[in-house]
């Protein structure tokens, strides 16, 4: 080893320590849970038991008790929750951005004004943004009730967290309002970087701006978009916070994240919730290879 | 084309609707806030009679002592941003200067861990948290936040270091500095934006963390705000005390919003730092 490698490891070596400790040990004695009966009250009573908490009786997957199912059940739909939840939101996030990043690409008066004020949502943290929407979607004093109703859009005020039908879409909502900025200033980011030259020409081509803009700024952008989204679609495969402060964690929205803390940590059954936790582990896992394949992404050297 | 009228109109159209969609709610939370008693439960945007009472009272409760979990979150998140940054500054000082075996893969590990779901490692982090002895502490919480902000502050510091001129670090040899003095005296003073945009975002990140503050602290006088607001409660579920609520979601959010709006242009660009040339 040479003076310069020895350099480098050991300047390393305080995040390798940091991070062994808190990812990478912790995430394998996860796993090892997952094939125990481990229970949060007691993990000295822990004892090893295969597959079980997977294919077992009562495990995550091929369980015979699911009669109506495997999405019937509480696993199920928190699977569906979350990639009902992940794909539309990040759609609409996406789309949206877009639109406010190309709104904050235009020359206009008080554009930095607007750059700011898209920031707030972002600023805010998740918690607040849900207890403040919480109060303004609350089913008999909230605002947004009572203007639907003054303006005659709904007979009856809705319960929009309570209400199977209606809280994973509320949920959804929520999630754009505060991580469309988000995506806008990475789109932007992208945005400005393209060179002016071949607008000009279009320009002097007379080619139809809409044209222009599938043809030439969206190819542009498009690597950075695609690290956008993955970005995005990581993060809200993992969400929890957002949906256990803003429905309380019921069964029509409770996300796999949710599930497996309901499981661990409430039921205390520690075992089974690690095995949800990776599988969900896995899930994103896949998720990310797929995405890095299907973008081409070339990760850490460049 | 380029100044249709109609075209103006719809531009300043689009900014008004986003500008109003963006800041309604805080400026609701903000008005609910000042409202007590009846004035509370009328979904108007002006209250009818301005009060701090809410403010008063989120301080003198016993059982929910808001100004402590104000005091324990600036102590977690000052941590982790001072952590993760003396340790970010020396790792990707190594990744970013330093050729040597294992770089990159070692860099797709680091990114690799910053997309680890937190839930994956819960069980765990339970298990090491209560051997070490830091469960139901407020101060035990900067351990398990290093999985979020570390990853993170290497990959964009990294990326920040690797554009540096090496004329600088070769001179600096030449004048016999150890690598100690060269990040110390060379790197730091050209580093400091960046330090300056992964330590708000870092910050921004403990802030605001939830998952972990609500499992590995259940004691009262322990908390972080996140879970101290989450928790915020009245006597029954009709009984919820928004007042009080919202008063705390100001509060909690205002400092936030100012490191925001203050440092924006900081922000974005730690934001796309990674994102727009990976």
């Amino acid at each position: 080893m040479n003076s310069k490698t020895r350099t480098a490891w050991t300047f390393l070596a305080p995040m390798l320590l940091v991070l062994i400790l808190v990812a990478v040990w912790p995430l394998g004695r996860t796993i090892w849970f997952s094939f125990t009966d481990a229970n949060i009250n007691d993990l000295s009573a822990t004892k090893f038991v295969g597959f079980e908490n997977y294919f077992g009786e009562y495990g995550l997957f091929a369980n015979p008790n699911y009669t109506d199912g495997f999405f019937a059940s509480d696993w199920g739909l928190s699977i569906l929750n979350t990639l009902k939840f992940s794909v539309v939101s990040v759609t609409l996030e996406t789309l949206m951005g877009l639109g406010v990043a190309m709104l904050l690409n235009q020359d206009f008066k008080g554009r930095t004004f607007v750059r700011t004020a898209v920031l707030v949502p972002w600023a805010i943290p998740t918690i607040v943004s849900a207890k403040m929407w919480g109060w303004m979607l609350h089913d008999q004093f909230g605002i947004i009730n009572q203007w639907l109703v003054d303006f005659g859009l709904i007979a009856d005020k809705i319960a929009w967290t309570a209400q199977p039908e209606y809280a994973l879409w509320t949920v959804v909502a929520v999630d754009v309002w505060k991580t469309t900025p988000f995506m806008a200033l990475l789109i932007l980011a992208a945005l400005q970087t393209l060179p002016k030259d071949c607008y000009e020409a279009a320009e002097v081509d007379g080619v139809h701006p809409l044209r222009v803009f599938w043809k030439v700024t969206l190819p542009l952008i498009r690597p950075a978009l695609m690290v956008a989204v993955i970005f995005r679609l990581l993060d809200a495969l993992r969400v929890f916070d957002l949906i256990y402060v803003l429905t309380s964690n019921n069964n029509s929205t409770i996300s796999m994240s949710g599930f497996v803390r309901r499981e661990m940590v409430d039921n205390g059954y520690m075992g089974y919730g690690s095995a949800a936790s990776t599988a969900l582990f896995l899930i994103i896992g896949l998720c990310t290879v797929a995405a890095i394949k299907l973008s081409r992404m070339k990760l850490g050297e460049d | 084309m380029k100044a249709a009228w109609y075209w103006r109109v719809a531009l300043y159209l689009a900014a008004t609707v986003v500008v109003a969609i963006s800041v309604f709610p805080f400026i609701y939370a903000v008005s609910t806030s000042f409202k007590s008693g009846s004035a509370l439960f009328e979904p108007v945007l002006w209250p009818s009679s301005v009060t701090l009472a809410n403010y008063v009272s989120l301080f003198s409760l016993a059982e929910q002592p808001f100004g402590r979990h104000i005091l324990n979150s600036i102590m977690v998140s000052v941590l982790v941003v001072a952590i993760s940054l003396f340790i970010g500054v020396t790792a990707s000082y190594a990744l970013g200067r330093i050729s040597f075996k294992g770089r990159g893969l070692l860099l797709t590990a680091v990114l690799a861990v910053s997309m680890f779901p937190q839930v994956a490692v819960l069980a765990g982090m339970f298990e090491l948290i209560r051997f070490l002895g830091l469960y139901n502490k407020a101060l035990g919480l900067v351990l398990p936040y290093m999985i979020f902000t570390l990853p993170f502050t290497v990959w964009v510091l990294t990326t920040f270091m690797k554009q540096l001129p090496k004329e600088l670090e070769e001179a600096a040899i030449m004048d016999g500095c150890g690598p100690w003095r060269i990040i110390k005296d060379v790197f730091m003073p050209l580093l400091w934006p960046a330090l300056v945009s992964t330590g708000l975002l870092a910050f921004i990140a403990a802030w605001n963390e939830f998952l972990f503050a609500l499992t590995f602290v259940l004691d009262n006088n322990e908390r972080t705000v996140p879970v101290s607001i989450a928790l915020i409660s009245g006597a029954s579920k009709y009984d919820i005390p928004w007042g009080n609520i919202m008063a705390a979601s100001v509060l909690v959010t205002i400092p936030l919003l100012g490191l925001v709006l203050a440092f924006q242009k900081k922000i974005v660009s730690g934001l796309t730092a990674g994102a727009v040339k990976g």
